[in-house]
Order: C-alpha cells, then structure tokens, then sequence
C-alpha cells in the first residue's frame, strides 16, 4: 500500500461534509425560520438574494439544517431557473444579471436581436440570460435589470439602467388598504365573517354568475366551492398567481392596482369555504407585485377588518409549470414542480394532503363585485350569444396592447378595432393565439368566432387564460409554433415521457426545413394523449394550427413576410 | 410507502370490462395488476411491483370510456363498471410512442447494450416498434467511479425507479431528479460521480433499473448465468434471502429476494461481498505446523505459509487434530480443552461443535462470539423476562407508534433492518435516536439524543423517573404480569431529568419528552445493539430498557416489544443450540442436573455438570496454565478478542490448536493445524436471524481445492476422538438438532426447503410460528417478568491527562468483523481499503493534525496507527475505530475488562491517546504484509 503522508480522500466519509462557515452563514440568514422543508424554496430564495449564487457548500449546509439529504436540496434548486447552483470550481456569475424575454411577443419586436447586442456590449460583467414570457408582452421586448422590468428595452435603455444599478422594481401607484377600506372595500368581507351573509347564499350567487376559473381551465368557481365544502376538514386554500403563459399579463395588471379587491375574494371564498390557511403563490418574475402584496398583507393584518386566517405568501422561483395547479402546490410544498396525477383531484387531496381551494388570482378579484353588483350585473355583459366578462391580455402587431376588459364572446376582429385601435401601420392581420403559447394560432378567416371558454375547441385552439397574441403579415405562424414548442420544452418539467422527450423531439423536427408533418401529426397525438399534465396535452397545439391553418407556409419554406 | 402494506380491510371486489372482456378485480388493484392477474399484457416500464407507482413513463395508456384523455394503468385503480381499453388503435398509439421516443434516445437507438434483460428492449419486440423516426439526443458520459455498479446514463429513460429505490426503499437519498425538461436527469448527491457520492452501494437501484442505466460493474451482468440458486445473505442478522447467479461454479452477482426480512432489498456486504469465495489465497489444502517451528505472540504472513505449515492429506492432518486434542484430555483432563465456534455457521454446524465439545471433550467451555456481542442483552433478557429473544419482528415497526434506536447504528450494522426503520419513520412514526454517535439515522428521528458515552443506565433510569413521576406507568399491567417494581421504583428515584441532565448531556425537557412519548404511545418498540451490551454495565443497560418496557407495558402486542439487533448471521441460532458455556440447546441449563441428564440420555454419553468457560475467560485459562488444546471453527480470536496482545500471547501458548476456516485468519498463525473448510455459500444448512426467523441456505459452489464441508470436517474429528457419529448430512443433523430444541422442534426440513424461512416458537409441526412473543406474561418460573434495577456505574477505564480520548471500535458498513470475508471482497475492499480513525475535526485540529493524516492512538495495552478521518457525527473527545483491519488492530486497545454477568468485555470504551504519527514511527504491530 502506498503511504502517502496525507491522504484526503480517506481523510473524509463519503460524500460532503458539512463546513461550518457555510452553516454558520445559512443559519444567519435563515435567523428564527422554524426549520421546516416546506420552506426550501424560500430558503434558497434568502441565500441566492444574498450571494446571487448558491454554491454547493451553501446547499449541503441548508440540507443539513433541514435534515434533508443533499440531493434533495440539489434537485429542488435545479428545477427553478431563479436559483444559480455553483459547484466547486464552477464559475461564479456576475452579481448582475439582465433577463430579456424572447417568448413570443417579445421576439417578433426584436428580442433576439436585443440580447445578443446586450452579450456584445456587456461581455463578463453582466450575464445576459434569453428567458421565458415575464408577463408585459404589451410593453416588448421586455430586459428585467436584476428585478427591474424595462418595456420596450433597448440597448441604450438597458445599458443606462445597468450603468446606473436600477436593479430595484418600482411598482406603480395603487390603491393601498386604507384607500379601499375608505372606498368601502371589505364590507362584503366583514359581512359574510358577521354572518350577515350566508354561504349558501353566497356560492348560489357565484353559480349563478357563472363565473369561471381565469386561470384557464374554466372550471365553475362556485361549483368548485360547494365541492370543497363536500371534503373533509382541515381544508387549505391555495392561490394561483403563477401567470407564465406566455401572453398573459392580467393578473398582475389587477395585483399592481387593486391588490385588495383579490384579497377580499380570496378571504370571502376561504370563509365560504371555511379554509383554514391560505397560501399565496406568486411568480419569482414579478418581484414588484411581491413588494406591494408583502405591505398590503401586511397592512391587512395589522389592522383586519374581521377576524383573517394566516396568509402566506410564496415566492415562485422561474418555473411556468409550476402554474400548472398540482405543481403549483409541489413548489408550496418546497419541492420540484412536478405536476400530480389525477385522481386523486387538488380539491380531495391538495396542499399537504389536505382538500384545496385552488383559484386563479383574477378569478377571486371578481368575487367583490358579483356579490355586491349581483350576478346579473356579470352576466349582462357578454355578446355573441356569450356571457360575462373577460380580460384580454392582448399584444401583437396592434396599436393599444394591454388589458382589455371586454364582454365573453366578442371576436378577434371585434375586440382588435374596438379596444386595440387597429393593427399596427403597415400590418395587416394574419393570424392569433387565442389563449398564450397554448392555445394554438388561428388564421384571420377565424377572427369571427366569438372567443370565450369553449367557442374555439372545433378548431383546435381554446382561449385559456385570454392571452392573445396578434400575427401580422410580417409574422410566420410556423416560426412562431416553433417558439412555442421551444418554450414548452424549454419548461417541461420533465416527468413524463411524451412531454419531456416528445417536446425535444419536435423542437428538432421543427427545425428542419422541411416538417415531417404526419410524424408530428403522430407525435402530438400521443403527446395529447398521454401527457400528465395540461403542458404537454396543448404542447402541440400551435405545431399542429401551423400545419392546419397555415399550408402555404409549408410549401414555400419561408411563412408570409 | 411501499414497505407499509396499503390498508386493505375495507376490500371490495368489482367487475369492469377491459378490453371487452368483464374480469374482476379487487378496490385496491390497479388497471394494470388486474389486467396481469387474468394475463393481458400492457407494457409499463417506470412500474414496479413492490414500489410506488409514479406513473410517468406513459408506457402503459389505456383508453377508459367518458374520459378525455388516456390513463395509465400503472396507477389508475379499477373501479366499478370502467370500461377499458388497452389495445385498440389509441391505447396502441400512445404506448408505441412513448416506447419508439425513449427507444430514439438509446445507445445506437437499438437495444440496451448494458442488460440482456432490458424491459424496453423487450416490450419494443412485443409491440413491434421499428426503428426509431426521431433523432437521438446528446449523450451524457458513463460514470465508472463506483467500484460496484456502472452508471450509463445513455440507458436512462428516467423512469425514476432508482430514485423510489434509493428513497423510498432502502431510504439512503442519495439519488435525486434534477434540473428540468430535456435537462432532468438522475443524479447522485448534487450531480456527483456515483464513488463519490454519499452511495452505500446497497445496488437496490441496479435491481431497480429496467434498461440497464445502472448494473453491476465489469459487466458482469451480460453473462447468462447457468444457475440461479435461492439462499441466504451470509453477513449480519437481518437474514436477507438472496438470489446467487452462477455459471460455472462461478457467482456472477447476486438478486434480492423478497424475503419476510428484507423484501428483496440487500446491502453492499449481501450484493456486492461475495466474491471472497473465489479468491485465491483461499485455504485449498489442509497444513500442519513444521516441526521446530516454534509459536511466537507475532502474526504470520500469508505469504509464508509455507516456512511454517506443510501440506498434508486430510488424513494426515484429522489424525493429527484429533490425536493432540486426545493427548491432552488424557493427560490432563477434559477441562484443558476448549472449543470456539462460530456465529456464521449454520445451525447443524454450531449444534454439531458444541455436541462434539460436549461429548467428546467432555467439557462445557464451548462458546462463540456472541460472548462478544449480545451475551449481556441475553443475560438480562433471560433473567427478567425468561426468554433472549427479540420479541417482534423489524418489520413490525410498521404497526408501531414511537421506534427507539439506541446504542445501534443499523444502517451500518444491520443496513436492511435500518430500511424498514427508516420507512416507519418516513410514514410518520416517532423515531428516537440515543446513541453518542451522530449517524445516518438521526436525520430521519424526531428526537436524537447524542447522549454522552457510558451514561446510557442514568439516561434510561431518568426516563423511569419522568413515567412515574407523571403517572404514565401501566399499572395494570405491571400489576399482572410483573414482580419487583418497588424496587426499581426506589432505585430511580434519585435519578430526576434535571440530575441527568448535565451528566447525560441531553436536556431534562427532552429527556421527559422522549419518556413520555414512549410511555403513552399505543406501541413503541425498542432497538438495541452493541452500545447497549459492549459495556462492562452491558447487562445493566439491558435491564433498563426492559424494566421501561415492562412498567410502560410496551411489550407483547404488535408493534411493541423490545429487539436487541442480532450482529452475525447466526448468532441466534448458534445460541439457540446450545454454542455457549451455560445451555444445553434451548437455553437449558447445563448445571441443573434434570437437564444434565436429559441430555446424558440424549446423547448417550456422560456430560460436564460445570457451567464452561467464556471466551475471554477461556484465554485467561490458558495463560493461567489451565486450558491447553483447542479447536477453532470459523471464530478469528486473534483479532476479535479484546486487548489482542494478551490474546495472541495465549494462543501462542496452546499446546495444542486446530483452526478450522477458509482463510489464513490471524488465529491461523498460532495453529498446529489448519483444516480448509467451507464458505458459506459452498454447503447447505439453517440459519436464524435476529426475527427468530430459520432459513435455509442452499449450496451453490462447490468448496474449492480440497476444502471441504464443516460439517464434515467436525465429524471427521468427532469420530477421531472416539465419538461413532454417522450424520448423512445437514438434513439428518437438523432433525436431532429439533429434537433437542422444542422452540423449534415443529419446525421440518421439508418445509424449510419449500418456505424458506419459518419463524419460531414453532413447537409442533404444522405451527405457523410466533412473531410475537410475551402476549400473555413470561416464560419464568413465575410468568412474571422481573424489574432488575440498575444503579449507574463507570466504564472500567476513564480518561484521565495521560489517555484521555474516549475510545470506541464496532464496525464499517462495508466490512465484516475480523475483515476474513470482507477484505477478500474486491468491492468491498476497495471502498474501504484501510483502517481509518474516525475523529471529531476540532480534535483533529487540537493535535495539529488534518484529515488524511496518519495518527498514532495508544492505551495503556498497545498502540496502533492509521490514517484520521474528520468526522462531524464523532462528539468531541472520542475516536472511533472499526475492528477489520489487521494493520491496525483495534483490539490491541481495548480493554479486557469484563460485565460481571455477562462476561462480555467493553469494547465501547477505553481511554488512549493520540498523536500525529512521527514520520520515523514503524507500523506498531502485526506487521503482516496486505493479503490482497
């Protein structure tokens, strides 16, 4: 045997050994944390804000103080992009990283251009990162600064921003929990919690507004109340504001001025409900949404107008699957965000275990007003035969991209001449998403059907959380498919086989100039049909509009511009 | 969880139609367990029996009728009325999709290179899915750097059965899904080379793995074996049952089986350490002693066997075993003689030796190293409860409430067991941790109590204390089925939380918590192992644990009860027949002369009426003049015994010794004669483990050279001392072995050879066997168990300014005992190649030493060095060593001193010194030369 004086490897057991510098420093900034592995995500939240890196010492150090294996740790860090895991000898990132989104929107004003003169001009110094869909398609292409979102950035307005460390998010004005008590905001609240209004009462106004789940599944709020009310207690209440569908942006367009009108629905369906916490799941990407609702929340407790239960808010991490309502409730739960088979249903077996409320954001904005306006008042709105309202996150090749809150039912043509001014000068309409990357693209022979939940299932499309991408004649629908398939492979979380491998696979296919159509044809089918979760089931959607709506885009190789 | 069996009392039978075709199926079966149950067959790859179902590889699509989109059979229940399909047009498309994607991602996008055996490969061929239409993506590198098992990353279909595996099976975390998307993969720790990891190798996740991504290294796995033999995992006490793979007379690898104790799940040492068998410095030829050489305290390079034995025929060397033994019961009595079995024979064999010792030696010093391990748990188990047995099952931790560990470390020692203990607690049981050692374990407790070492009677006593103070005692029990409680009641009284606390080093609160959540919970069960008994106060902490058993009534229902681990693969057994100084078979004693006569009439010979010597009593005699031949089967006294210098000097002193193994052990190097025997998979023969579970070891090799069976070789000497045994074989041995042994007299080799495993008491034939003992009082003369109090007392040697580290040894996950098997294991070995100290890093530091470097520990009877291993479970204050390694025999250490009752002597504690190794210092002792 050979005797060398020192032999480290011997020298330690298998596998890291914990250093205490690196616990002593997670423990500081974990502070009086209760230690519990639900809160992973925030935890590695407190270390990559601090160091904008969590090195492999720091992870095993968090593992250790949560008695999870490393591993565990490690696999939880990987899934979420927001988290820069260094192992040793890796480099470290610079301290300041430039997000630019080259979803779709983004990319058909320029976003690939954009980062790749920002890669040129900052060279090491700042890391410029292509990122999924941050929620301002109206305002593209969109460059976050550190958390600091720049609409219709350019390299000037980036560098300037860079230059000048605007790495803060500055959220605009709103209406603040005084204001909304004062505007008689949580009379309705207090009124239910009093008993002056009575539950049953209450879920037979919702039923009959009939008002839908925003999220994009379009499941009956009311009835999914009185489902909730079936299951056995402790019952859990789980909000959504994951909005990543590339497109949308409604929801935080309500959150950034109105953070109280969701807040009393949310506490009005937790009492209807009787949910016992509530927790509250926002998007990484909008850090501006999560100072505001860190102070509202706090302002509400601090002075509630009834008696509240505890309201925790979470932090996503850079995962659009976690959307996905089961996975949504993985992330709470401080694990990767896998998506859940069903049955079991969220509202049976949900949030650690327990029967779950999970709404959309928007869906419980519009409780306030159903309950105190009436449903009638909600389902007076609506044209073409359809009912209620929607908000329509609209951006494209239009004049006024932004929220627009319109009747159910109104077309594409309808909602582009009366509420976004027109196309684009010069542009001339082409196509559409209906529903974000998901929902497929729709040719302009289309713009006439009415777009609400359900209207757009013959053609192979669905409205979804009413993102709508408007395509001009300088746009390709195949290019903008690919996009979308690169997104979704880009955030698929993986678990499954037709999702994981089939999004990779037609990635690759796409990319060929010539598209193998009947084998994509075949793939989808699988892909639709065997997918766990709705990622993959829709994955295909806009590869197979592209084949179906835009054929001459196939014969000539090159789409429309 | 999969090793808690679902509910299934509220079982419902059902009808649904799948495939056209109406079949039944119970409410808790899957679409796909019916559909196998009536031989329809639907591909399904992520899915396996005994393990969660995940259902993510979607190979396993059916269509159900009303729904939108397919389901996966793998974890869809049937209900009702469902109507099914898995092979019309959709189901097929989808099944043969996900099949042809993950096939486009395989080495060359064709069959598993790594497996003959792929479960893709093989429902590629049924469905008939061609060559693969997409294109391949990019291929990760293989990771070798695992001395067992290869990792080929390019088979993974990421199926995740590694990661339930490791997880939710054998609980060893280790292997994680990480990153996303098309960048998931499997890891290790945080993307690290499997060698590196912190991996035990337990290879639950080879077994797992349906394409081959992970196999047993040197691909080994590509040969077709010729025999797939059923037996028995030859280590520790767990008894996993094995499957061993051979070609040629030749052990390829080894399968788990699903066994009662181990549900198919093996350890490194049951998967990875068989091939010692095959090794060549195996003892092929019987030798005899040269003459003029003489016996030296010194050990003996096996490499120069030959300038100290010669080879001789069996004949030549049994004349000359029996003849010496012979002379000296002549000349100076049956009592200068002595025997040392051993724990990792079969039951046959051990009954067999002490019969021999018995009736041919004419003495009662026959013992083994149980002497060494559990003899003060036994001690205290049979005094106050009647019986040493384990009272339920590992696996009854599933119908517990609250698990206590203390003074074990399973996942290193009983690795298996530790699975089972570890799923409990992942099913939220209450898991308390007591043990000085910060080990694996402690992560999955609730509570773990790093006790200080030597205090475990105070602990103990001050938890009493908490029970009754508060009132939590079972009166009603203690009032039926035990006698002496104002006893132990007035001996821990003294004993408050707030006085131990200090003393203990755990706090009086968590102290009366961890009292109180044993004492109210509906079932707790208690785990003891070699921190309990090794202690020269070892029968004195056994009488605690069951005193708190017996006040609280934790103790004979379910999921309640009191388990010392057993260490060897038999020490059960060899103790249950009688391998020990003080019983006849069946724990009947030899110095009451009803029972001396029974066996008088038994055996048909005159017996000793004298209780015999222990073993460390037995060497004492030799040095005292008193004992001078021996015969040693399969014991390594050399090494295993404490304080080895006094030790060794008494073998050497022996006029007489016959050392019967498979290796040149260093008990061999004081030996007139070697007799080659066998391993143990190379004959047939029963086994008990620590659930009181016989098994059946089967042969599967055929002893190599001219070793041969044990069972033989004691005959052989038996007829050569006068002795006329005629046994035909094990089966023959075992019947009269039944005959002597009521607990197990119901018990039939037929049935063994059909089942396995049987669980005794199993009195009559055709019982079922008791898994639980003590559900109506004890087997005492009362039936009453007895409360035995216990003051604190002190290990033998404190530390003091001269030696003052606390010096601890037990063992490594990957090796055995006196490392004879092991360290001829080239896996085995070559994760654990050399001694390592196991030290606290800030006591590292105060020596000016650092990880890796050589240290020289020394106690006041020898000095040994070797290198310093940081360790942050260590507290400060303490070394640990394990005892394998003959460069650095940790037994040169400890200290001989002896529990009073037991005879076990302290292995736990000692005090020594330590100091960096002076670059002039020479290897103290036993230089020998590395045998492999």
């Amino acid at each position: 045997m050979a005797k060398k004086r020192r032999n480290k490897q011997r020298g330690q057991s298998r596998g890291r050994a914990v250093d205490p510098r690196a616990l002593a420093e997670v423990c500081a900034l974990l502070a009086d944390a209760p230690r519990r592995r639900e809160l992973l995500i925030e935890f590695l939240h407190l270390i990559q804000d601090h160091y904008h890196h969590i090195t492999a010492a720091h992870l095993v150090a968090l593992a250790d103080e949560l008695k999870l294996s490393t591993t565990e740790v490690y696999e939880v860090a990987t899934f979420y992009h927001h988290f820069d895991v260094i192992k040793e000898g890796e480099p470290v990132p610079p301290m300041l990283t430039v997000r630019v989104c080259n979803s779709i929107t983004c990319e058909m004003f320029g976003a690939n251009t954009l980062i790749r003169d920002l890669n040129e001009l900052f060279g090491k110094h700042v890391r410029v990162q292509p990122v999924p869909c941050v929620g301002r398609c109206h305002g593209g292409p969109v460059a976050v600064i550190g958390k600091n979102p720049i609409e219709q950035a350019t390299l000037k307005t980036v560098k300037s921003a860079v230059d000048a460390n605007n790495t803060e998010p500055i959220p605009p004005p709103y209406i603040n929990y005084d204001q909304y008590r004062n505007e008689g905001g949580y009379k309705t609240l207090a009124a239910c919690i009093n008993g002056e209004r009575d539950v049953d009462q209450v879920i037979t106004a919702m039923e009959d507004a009939n008002l839908r789940g925003l999220g994009g599944a379009g499941f009956a709020a009311g009835q999914k109340w009185r489902i909730l009310r079936d299951q056995p207690k402790p019952r859990l209440m789980a909000v959504n504001i994951d909005e990543g569908e590339p497109g949308t942006f409604k929801d935080r367009f309500y959150l950034e001025r109105d953070p109280h009108r969701f807040l009393e629905g949310m506490l009005i369906s937790g009492w209807a409900t009787e949910c016992q916490e509530i927790y509250i799941y926002l998007r990484d990407e909008y850090a501006g949404c999560q100072v505001t609702l860190s102070q509202e929340l706090a302002a509400l407790r601090r002075d509630p107008p009834c008696s509240i239960p505890p309201i925790h808010l979470r932090r996503g991490a850079g995962a659009y699957i976690c959307g996905e309502e089961s996975a949504m409730i993985e992330s709470i739960e401080g694990k990767r965000g896998m998506p859940r088979l069903r049955p079991p249903y969220v509202a049976q077996v949900g949030l650690f275990g327990r029967p779950t409320l999970e709404h959309n954001m928007e869906t419980q904005y519009w409780v306030r007003d159903i309950l105190e306006k009436g449903p009638k008042w909600f389902t007076a709105q609506g044209r073409n035969g359809r009912k209620g309202l929607r908000s329509f996150s609209v951006s494209g090749r239009i004049q006024k991209p932004g929220v627009h809150l319109a009747p159910a039912g109104i077309t594409m043509r309808e909602l582009i001449d009366e509420y976004c001014d027109g196309m684009l000068p010069d542009h001339e309409f082409y196509g559409y998403f209906p529903g974000g990357a998901a929902g497929g693209i729709l040719p302009a022979s289309l713009g006439d059907v009415p777009l609400d939940f359900d209207t757009l299932a013959p053609y192979g499309a669905f409205i979804g959380s009413a993102a709508i991408i408007v395509l001009s004649n300088h746009d390709s629908a195949r290019e903008m498919a690919l996009n979308a398939m690169r997104f979704f492979e880009d955030e698929s979380c993986g678990q499954c086989t037709p999702c994981r491998v089939g999004t990779a696979k037609a990635v690759k296919l796409m990319e060929n100039d010539d598209w193998d159509t009947s084998l994509l044809e075949e793939l989808a089918v699988a892909m639709e049909d065997a997918s766990i979760c709705g990622l993959g089931q829709a994955a295909p959607n806009p590869l197979r509009c592209a084949i179906k709506y835009f054929p001459e885009e196939f014969r000539s190789h090159g789409g429309n511009s | 969880m999969a090793a808690i069996p679902e509910d299934v009392s509220s079982e419902e039978q059902l009808k649904f139609t799948l495939n056209g075709r109406e079949i039944e199926a119970l409410s808790h079966e899957t679409i796909l367990q019916a559909a196998q149950r009536v031989g329809i067959e639907i591909p399904y790859l992520c899915y396996q029996e005994g393990y969660r179902p995940d259902g993510n590889c979607r190979a396993c699509m059916v269509e159900i009728k009303g729904e939108r989109i397919l389901a996966p059979a793998c974890v869809r229940k049937a209900t009702k009325g469902m109507e099914v399909n898995s092979d019309n047009e959709r189901a097929l498309h989808s099944q043969r999709m996900v099949l042809e994607l993950l096939l486009s991602d395989m080495p060359d996008q064709g069959i598993s290179p790594y497996t003959p055996n792929s479960e893709l490969d093989h429902w590629i061929k049924q469905l008939g899915v061609g060559r693969p239409r997409f294109p391949q993506r990019e291929q990760p590198h293989d990771d070798l750097s695992n001395p067992g098992i290869a990792v080929n990353l390019d088979a993974c279909i990421q199926c995740t059965r590694c990661v339930r595996a490791c997880r939710e099976e054998q609980v060893n975390d280790v292997i994680g899904y990480a990153f996303r998307g098309p960048h998931s993969k499997i890891v290790f720790d945080l993307d690290d080379p499997m060698g590196k990891s912190t991996c035990v190798t337990c290879g639950e996740c080879v077994q797992a793995c349906p394409t081959g991504a992970l196999m047993p290294a040197n691909e080994v796995g590509l040969v077709e074996p010729d025999t797939k033999i059923e037996s028995v995992c030859p280590y520790c006490g767990v008894g996993c049952l094995l499957t061993f793979n051979v070609k040629n007379n030749h052990i390829l690898y080894i399968d788990g089986r699903d066994g009662p104790s181990n549900q198919s799940r093996l350890c490194v040492k049951g998967r990875y350490g068989f091939d010692y068998v095959h090794h060549p410095d195996r003892l092929t030829k019987p030798l005899v002693r040269r003459d003029g050489i003489p016996k030296t305290p010194a050990l003996i390079d096996p490499r120069d066997i030959d300038k100290y034995f010669r080879e001789v025929s069996w004949d030549e060397a049994l004349d000359f075993a029996a003849a010496g033994l012979r002379r000296i019961k002549d000349e100076k009595g049956p009592q200068a003689l002595a025997g040392f079995g051993s724990a990792k024979g079969s039951n046959e064999e051990a009954y067999l030796f002490q019969k021999l010792v018995r009736a041919g030696f004419g003495t009662n010093n026959v013992d083994h190293c149980t002497r060494l391990c559990h003899a003060s748990s036994v001690a205290a188990m049979l005094e106050t409860i009647g019986s040493g047995a384990v009272s339920n099952q590992v696996a009854d931790v599933a119908a517990a409430e609250v698990i206590v560990v203390i003074g074990a470390r399973p996942t290193v020692n009983h690795p298996v067991a530790a699975t089972f203990i570890k799923n409990a607690a992942q099913a939220g049981k209450t898991l308390i941790v007591i043990d000085p050692y910060r080990y694996e374990l402690a992560r999955h407790a609730d509570y773990y109590l790093q006790m200080r070492p030597d205090t475990d009677v105070a602990l103990l006593n001050a938890m009493m204390h908490t029970i009754i103070y508060e009132g939590l005692q079972n009166d009603a029990y203690i009032a039926k089925y035990t006698e002496g409680y104002e006893d132990l009641k007035r001996c821990v009284e003294a004993y408050t939380a707030e006085k131990v606390a200090p003393l203990s080093g755990i706090p009086a609160e968590t102290i009366k918590e961890v009292a109180r959540r044993y004492a109210k919970s509906k079932g707790s069960m208690i785990f003891w192992g070699m921190g309990i008994s090794q202690h020269i106060h070892g029968t004195d902490n056994a009488r605690c644990l069951i005193s708190l058993a017996l006040m609280t009534g934790q103790i004979g229902r379910p999921g309640t009860g009191l388990h010392p681990l057993r260490g060897q693969n038999n020490v059960q057994g060899a103790s249950d027949v009688g391998l020990i100084p003080m019983f006849y078979p069946d724990y009947q004693a030899v110095d009451d002369p009803a029972i001396q006569g029974k066996f008088e009439k038994f055996w048909d010979t005159q017996l000793d009426p004298d209780v015999g010597l222990t073993v460390v009593e037995i060497i004492d005699a030799i040095h005292a003049g008193e004992l001078h031949g021996m015969y040693i089967m399969g014991e390594n006294p050399a090494m295993s015994d404490p304080n080895l210098t006094h030790a060794r000097e008494a073998a050497a002193k022996l006029q007489h010794l016959v050392v019967q193994d498979i290796f040149f052990t260093e008990t061999c190097s004081f030996a007139d004669v070697i007799l080659p025997a066998s391993a143990f998979p190379e004959k047939t023969g029963t086994i008990t483990n620590t659930d009181r579970r016989v098994q059946l070891g089967r042969k599967v090799l055929d002893p190599p050279g001219d070793a041969r069976q044990d069972l033989w070789i004691i005959q052989e000497i038996a007829t050569r001392i006068g002795l006329d045994w005629h046994y035909s074989g094990p089966s023959e041995v075992f019947d009269e072995m039944r005959a002597a042994t009521p607990s197990i007299g119901g018990i039939t080799w037929e049935r063994l050879e059909q089942e396995d495993s049987v669980t005794y008491p199993c009195e009559k034939e055709g019982d079922p066997g008791d898994p639980i003992l003590f559900d109506d009082g004890f087997p005492t003369p009362s039936g009453k168990g007895r409360f035995v109090p216990a003051e604190l007392s002190s290990a033998d040697e404190l530390p003091d300014d001269d030696y003052p580290f606390i010096f601890t040894t037990g063992r490594q996950l990957e090796h055995w005992h006196t490392g004879t098997m092991t360290r001829h294991a080239a896996v085995l070995d070559a994760i654990e190649p050399e001694p390592v100290f196991n030290i606290h890093p800030d006591d590292l530091k105060a020596i000016d030493a650092h990880p890796g470097d050589r240290i020289v520990l020394e106690s006041r009877r020898g000095h040994i060095e070797a290198r310093a291993r940081v360790d942050t479970a260590m507290q400060r204050g303490s070394v640990f060593m394990a005892f394998h390694f003959w460069e650095a025999a940790a037994n040169l250490l400890t200290n001989p001193a002896l529990d009073p009752v037991a005879k076990i002597p302290e292995f736990k504690f000692c005090a020594v010194r330590m100091t960096p190794a002076d670059s002039n210092t020479k290897v103290p002792q036993g230089a020998k030369q590395q045998i492999a």
